[in-house]
Formats: C-alpha cells, structure tokens, sequence
C-alpha cells in the first residue's frame, strides 16, 4: 500500500502521529480515547497521593492518642484525602476514562459531539486539582474543614481555604462540561437504527448520570462561592452572626452533594450491567427494568439530601420527609441487584478477573446499601451520627462499589484500550488480596461505630483499641492488592501478549472494532437492524 | 439525520412579543403600588412566569423547536420547583 | 510522513442548540442556588426585606428591564435577518443589542456606586451598625445576584462579539446561523433572569 494512501484508520489511535509531537500530541488531542487515557492517568496519580493519604490516618489510629501526627495535621489530612477522593476520583472516575473511551464506540459515533471541548473539560480538570493541590503547599495551613466545607467554620478557619474552594468549583465546572457533552453526543450520534431502548446500559447510566452532573453541580458551586465571598467580603449570606443560616449552606451543599453519590455510583452499575451479561453470555436480565430504575434513581436522588442532616437541627417534618424518600431510592437499587443476579441465573459463567470484581461489587453493594438503609433511618441515625459507622458505610459505597466497579471495568475494558492481555493469576491474586484487605478495614468500622467511636478524631479510648489495629492492619493488606494490580496492569500494557478482537465474546460495539481501536473507531459506521440488540447471546 | 427546516420567525411576531412584554413589566409595577398586601408578591412573581414563558416560547424558539427541548426545559423547571418546595419542608414547619 | 487528518468537520445545528440549551440548564441551576437563598431569607425576614427593598431605585430597574427586553428582541431580529440573508441588518440589530448591553452595565455601574457612596457595601460598618439582619442579608444577595448577572452581561457581550465578526468574515451565514442563534439563547437567558430578578428586588416594597 502506498503511504500516501493510507486513511487514519490504518493505524490505532495509540499510534497515530498527530500535529504534535511527544506529550503534546497527548495533552492536545481531542480524541475521545486519548482524552479517557489523559483522565485515567491523572487520576491515577491523584488516586495514589489520596491513598497515601488514608493510609496516614489509618496509622494515626493504630493507637490512641498521638502516633504521627497532631490533631490539626490529622483534620488536614482527612479533609485532603476527601477532596481528593471525592472531587477528583470518585465524581469523575468512570464517566471521564470508561465514559469518554467507551460511549462513543459503544453507541457506534467517532467522537463525542464537541471534542474541542472534552479536552478543554480535561483542562479545566487539572486546574481545579493544581488548585486544590496548591492550597496544600501554599498559605497558611492546609484545609481543616472536612471536604463538606461546612459553614460557618470554612470561613472562620485560618486555614488556607480559598484555593481548595476554588478548586472544587473548577472541578464542578469540567464535570457540568463533560455532562453536557454525553449528553448531546447520546441524542444526536447514536448509530441509525439504535433506538434508545437498543442501547447499551453503560450509556444510559452516562445520561442519567450526565443530567445530575449539569443541574446538580451548578447548584454547589454557586454555594462554593458564596462561601468564598463570605470570607473575603462578609456579605452574610451563611454567617449566623450577620444572620445568616448555617443550615441553609448544609441544605444547599447536599442538594448538590447527595445527588454526586448517584454520580459516583450510576456509571459503576453501568459498568457491572455490562460485565455480567458477558461473563454469564446470557442476555441482561430485564433490560428495560435496568434503564427505569436507572432513571428513578437519578430522579428521586435528588430529593433525599436531607438525610445528611438528622442532627442538624431542621424541622421535623423536614426530617421524616427525607427519610421516607431515601428509602425510596432503595428499591430501584435493590432492583438492579436482582436483576444481576438472574443474569447470571442459568448462565454459562465464565470466570475471569472482570467477573470477579463485579461479584464482589454486587457484595460490596450490598452491604453498603443496607447500612445506609440503617443510616437513613431517623431513630437509628441520630445514635450512629457522626460515627465511624457513617465512615463504614459511605466507604462500602463509594470505595467499595464505585471502586470495584472501576477495577472490575478497568479489567474489562483494558485489552480494548491497551490492546494487550494482563496476567489473568496475578490479577486475580490482586483481587483476592484487595477484597480481604478491604473487608478487614472497613468492617470493623461498622461495630466502632455502634460502640460509639466518633469519625474525625485523631484519638480514641482504649477499648476501641483491637478493632482498629485490626482496620490498619486491612489498609496495608489492601494497598499491597493494590501494588499488585497496579503494577500487573502497568507490566502487561508494556509487553502482555497481543489482545484480540473479542477477548470475552461481548456483544455490544465495542468488540466489533480493533483492539486497540483505531483513530476513528469505526471504517464504517455500524447499523442496527430491527432484530439487532446489545446483549444478544446464545 | 431528518430534515430539519428552520423556521424564520417574522419580524413583526418579535415586536408583538416585546408590546407585551413591556405592558407587562408597567403593570407588575402598577400593581405594587396597590396595597395587596402578600399578594402584590404572588401578582409580581405570576407576572414575572407569563413574561419569561414568552421569552421562552417566542424569542427562545421554544415553540418551532422539536418538542422534546420544551419537554427538557419542563423537567428542568419541574425539579427546581420540586427542590424548592423540599427545602421549605424544613423552613416552613421550624 | 505526518498523517494530519482532519476529522470531517461535523456540523449539527441541532446538536449545538441542545448543548447551548444544557448550558442554559446549569446556568437556570446556578442562579436557582440563589433563589432557593433568597427564598428562605425572605421567608424568614418578611419585614426587613420589604424594607430594604425600599432604598432602591424603582426608576433604574425599571429601564434596565426595558433595556432587556427591547434588546433581546433586537438580538432574536438578528437572526431572521441573517435568516432572509440581509446580512447588513443582522449586524445591524446585533450592534445595538450590543449598545444596549453595555448601555445596562453603565446604569448598574451607577446604581452600586450610589448605594457605595450611601455606605452600603457587602462587610461595611455602616451596614452593621445601622441596619437589620435581615436587610444585610438583602443586600448581600442584592450585590451577589445582581453582580452575578452582570458578570452574565459582560460573557454575553463576549459571545455576542464572536457572533458579530463572524457574520462579518461571513462564515456564520443563513445557511450555518447556529452561532448566531446560541448567541440569542444565552442572551434570553440573561433576560430570563432579570425578570425574575427586578420583581424580587424592587417591586417588593
């Protein structure tokens, strides 16, 4: 074949040679798949730095009282980790790597609907982390004031506030960028003939999660910036001393802040939704039952922010009305659970590293969900407020199924995006490890809790003792899990052996085309025909 | 795709539009000046919906676009609404 | 070689208006923040809001609103200009929307700088000493939302500005006018805001 002749298909789109040269051709390419890559390693970096983080708490309280650290680093050092953890990981995590990888070639397009602006989404990303970062190194003092930012104490605190409020709005602002662009790449690029009942789950969880990202963040920034205005001008708004309501920032912070849980954890069911049908090769379970709870989630999540604020001093009838909302979201959840389960229900199942992660997420999930049924009951929160359960049950959630699910999804997905095959033994060595390190450190935070261990404390009394050398003793377990998968994953994209087409046998789009895909994805766009769907198995 | 043909809104439709909209911002003022008591806020808030619902219909494009953006901006609406009205399950009953 | 490719350049006005519409979502969301806050504080200071309401100026709101208005019409002309190809008057009616604009800035300019010089500023003494919570609280969100919707003002002038030398160069014509018309739905936007504002600032005396 002539050079001259060659189409930009011919070659991967990690080999492709662009405008640019070396990191440029990276950190300005607007192809979808070099944009989730660009997000992967980021957050990967920012990941490890927020691990690090975690593991010098869990040091901390290997004893009581001090072991490393004063009371002052250690309320730096838990709001740090947050921040992190949730603005920069779990928020974004699956829609901006699987999502941008993943979306346009799973609905059969070339690229998202506005490119230029997935990249500047990426931009504006890292400079909501620099800033964040920055507020860390520079000024007085790190953040002390947990990442919920709680007025009236984040303006009254001499800590370096500003840059990490900042920070977090700019990230809530590539976050509303990213929402806006799946959802119009969704409605206008489907390949012909892919209704929206023909489409894949992961998709569709990417639009109901794309709909909070764009009218739920607006909410916390402009919040977020009042915050700031009150420190730097004192215009009132949340102060009690000019007559303000503290409640009212609470209130405006998880209007934003609860709906982000169903950010978090909507594409990391996608994601399972997605792996269970190929490892079982059986068609997914009430499909339509999926997409409706999908939606119902992303709905009524709206309106159970209240639940964060039992103890908060709000009305009664405020009280019982987000209680019995909160239990409502339990249902399209526990639907979504049943339906996994009677996929893999007579399915030939075949077990990889994928379907592993995805069992355990379902596990996981599980007990996350029913504590926050514990949790979200009035009586009982008001006993385990504030408590080291809460700690337990949100890490079950947002560690334990947005983080299985971005594990399980990154095994899935990785001889598509690599082209290469991983190290199947090691892989699921590193699984092993991590479940057991995981259960072993958060478990025991669940009876802390009950006894009545507080969450935020750099110290405790001496019978909380045992159970805590037990949870420290998990942290390390688990970050050696996650040496192990870490460095496996990094080996194999090097030099794993070639990855074919197909790997799992799945059925949706994505294992139509090359691995890796090449630039455009498709050489011709796919069509879906009347007895087409996405889980067609045997 | 399908054909989408744009539809030209005539001039004289916008100026229709803006007379009403001004004989609407006159009146929501006139009707402060009547005592109403807490009603002159409801009158000026019920003005303020029937002004941006033009906006919305005439100069937004709402009513030649394809349906489902008017069904996008009612959900939207819907749910700030149904914020709102959430909140106040807290302030009303403190 | 180098392979530079150009990615088929892909054009859907109908894909750009429903980001343009998004957009406006998030930005309705954005200000609905505030609503919910001013809401609540008014619901809680009934009596000093009306009194504070009371120190502005009725005559300043009402042109500024008129301003809105008349020059969201002549943006949405505009774009049934460029629609009938007289390309002349669609920038025509999108300079003087553009006057207008600024023309709003100017009378906001003035308006905060008398209620500066009356001492009324977002952490003044005066307003601590001399004036209810209730009414600090006022105009905190009075200088938050009306300064927030200027900062609106002054992206719309931006975008209106990329509008306007694209219709110039030509390369937003009847047959591709989408810029154009995203420029009028931000700037409804700004409009849509402001009439919601101007009742709940100044008519509520």
């Amino acid at each position: 074949m002539q050079a001259s002749s060659k189409t930009p298909n011919d070659v991967s789109y990690l080999e492709y040679q662009g405008k640019h040269k070396g990191l440029w051709k990276w950190i300005l390419s607007t192809d979808h798949k070099r944009i989730g890559l660009l997000y992967l390693y980021s957050m990967m970096t920012l990941f490890l730095v927020g691990v690090t983080l975690g593991l010098a708490m869990k040091f901390e309280l290997i004893a009581p009282g001090k072991t490393i650290m004063e009371a002052k680093d250690y309320n730096a050092v838990f709001t740090v980790h947050g921040v992190i953890m949730i603005f920069m990981i779990v928020i974004p995590g699956l829609p901006a790597v699987f999502g941008n990888f993943m979306l346009p070639i799973m609905i059969g397009a070339k690229d998202v609907a506005f490119p230029k602006l997935n990249l500047l989404s990426w931009w504006v990303y890292i400079a909501g982390a620099i800033l964040v970062i920055s507020s860390v190194l520079f000024g007085d003092g790190s953040p002390d004031t947990g990442w919920t930012f709680y007025a009236p104490y984040s303006f009254k605190t001499g800590s370096n506030m500003l840059p990490a409020i900042f920070g977090a709005f700019v990230l809530g602002f590539s976050s509303i960028l990213t929402g806006l662009n799946f959802i119009v790449t969704i409605h206008r690029m489907r390949a012909p003939g892919m209704t929206w009942t023909k489409m894949p789950l992961f998709p569709w969880t990417l639009y109901g999660t794309a709909w909070i990202q764009l009218l739920a963040t607006p909410v916390v920034g402009i919040t977020l910036v009042l915050v700031a205005l009150e420190r730097i001008f004192g215009i009132g708004v949340f102060d009690p001393a000019l007559g303000g309501d503290p409640i009212l920032y609470q209130h405006l912070f998880w209007i934003y802040s609860h709906p982000a849980v169903y950010v978090m954890i909507l594409p990391a069911m996608g994601a399972i939704s997605e792996i269970i049908p190929t490892f079982s090769q059986k068609h997914i379970f009430g499909y339509k039952a999926i997409v409706a709870s999908t939606l119902a989630i992303a709905f009524v999540g709206y309106f159970v922010w209240g639940h964060h604020m039992f103890t908060s001093g709000m009305s009664g009838t405020a009280q019982y009305t987000f209680s019995i909302l909160t239990f409502l979201v339990a249902i399209p959840s526990a639907i979504k659970v049943f339906n996994w389960i009677s996929t893999m229900y007579k399915g030939s199942i075949n077990l990889q590293t994928p379907f592993y992660w995805a069992a355990g997420f379902i596990f996981v999930f599980m007990i996350g969900g029913l504590s926050g049924l514990v949790v979200g009951a009035l009586a009982t929160n008001v006993y385990l407020h504030d408590t080291a359960f809460v700690v337990a049950h949100f890490h079950f959630i947002v560690f334990g199924g947005v983080g299985f699910s971005f594990f399980g999804a990154i095994h899935y997905w990785f001889p598509k995006m690599f082209g290469r095959m991983y190290d199947a033994t090691w892989a699921n060595i590193g699984w092993l490890i991590f479940t057991t390190g995981f259960l072993a450190l958060y478990s025991p935070m669940f009876y802390l809790g009950m006894q009545g261990m507080p969450r935020r404390y750099y110290d405790y009394l001496e019978e909380f003792h045992a159970a805590n050398i037990l949870s420290t003793l998990g942290s390390w377990v688990m970050t050696l899990g996650l040496i192990i998968i870490l460095i496996n994953l990094f080996r194999s994209a090097k030099s794993g052996p070639i990855a074919p087409k197909d790997p799992w046998k799945g059925k949706t789009l994505e294992w139509t085309v090359p691995s890796p895909p090449p630039l455009e994805n498709f050489d011709q766009i796919p069509e879906y025909h009347e007895k087409d769907g996405p889980y067609e198995y045997q | 795709m399908e054909n989408e043909k744009h539809h030209i809104v005539p001039y004289r439709v916008y100026a229709i539009v803006l007379l009403v909209l001004v004989v609407l911002t006159f009146l929501s003022i006139a009707i402060t000046d009547i005592e109403l008591g807490s009603y002159t806020v409801v009158g000026a808030l019920l003005l303020a919906s029937i002004k941006s619902s033009l906006v919305l219909t005439y100069f937004m494009h709402l009513k030649f676009d394809q349906p489902y953006i008017r069904i996008m901006v009612g959900f939207v609406l819907a749910v700030f609404i149904a914020v709102v009205i959430v909140t106040f399950f807290d302030y009303s009953f403190r | 070689m180098s392979q530079v490719i150009q990615h088929d350049e892909h054009y859907d006005p109908e894909g750009s208006k429903i980001g343009m519409w998004l957009f406006i979502f998030s930005e309705l969301l954005l200000f609905g923040g505030l609503f919910i806050i001013y809401s609540v504080y008014r619901y809680l200071n009934h009596d000093a809001f009306h009194m504070a309401a009371g120190e502005l100026n009725l005559t300043v709101g009402a042109l500024n609103t008129l301003i809105l208005l008349v020059s969201s019409m002549t943006i949405a002309m505009s774009t049934t200009a460029l629609q009938k190809k007289q390309k002349g008057t669609a920038i025509l009616l999108l300079e003087i929307t553009f006057i207008l604009a600024i023309i709003f800035l100017i009378n906001k300019y003035f308006e905060w700088g008398v209620k500066f010089d009356h001492g009324i500023f977002p952490g003044s003494e005066y307003m601590k000493e001399e004036m209810s919570q209730g009414e600090v609280l006022f105009f905190g969100l009075y200088f938050v939302m009306t300064g927030l919707h200027a900062l609106h003002i002054v992206a719309g002038l931006v975008i209106m500005g990329f509008a306007l030398a694209r219709v110039h160069k030509g390369t937003v014509h009847a047959g591709r006018p989408t810029l154009l018309e995203n420029a009028g739905l931000y700037w409804h936007l700004v409009d849509l805001i402001w009439i919601f504002l101007f009742p709940l600032f100044y008519l509520i005396t």
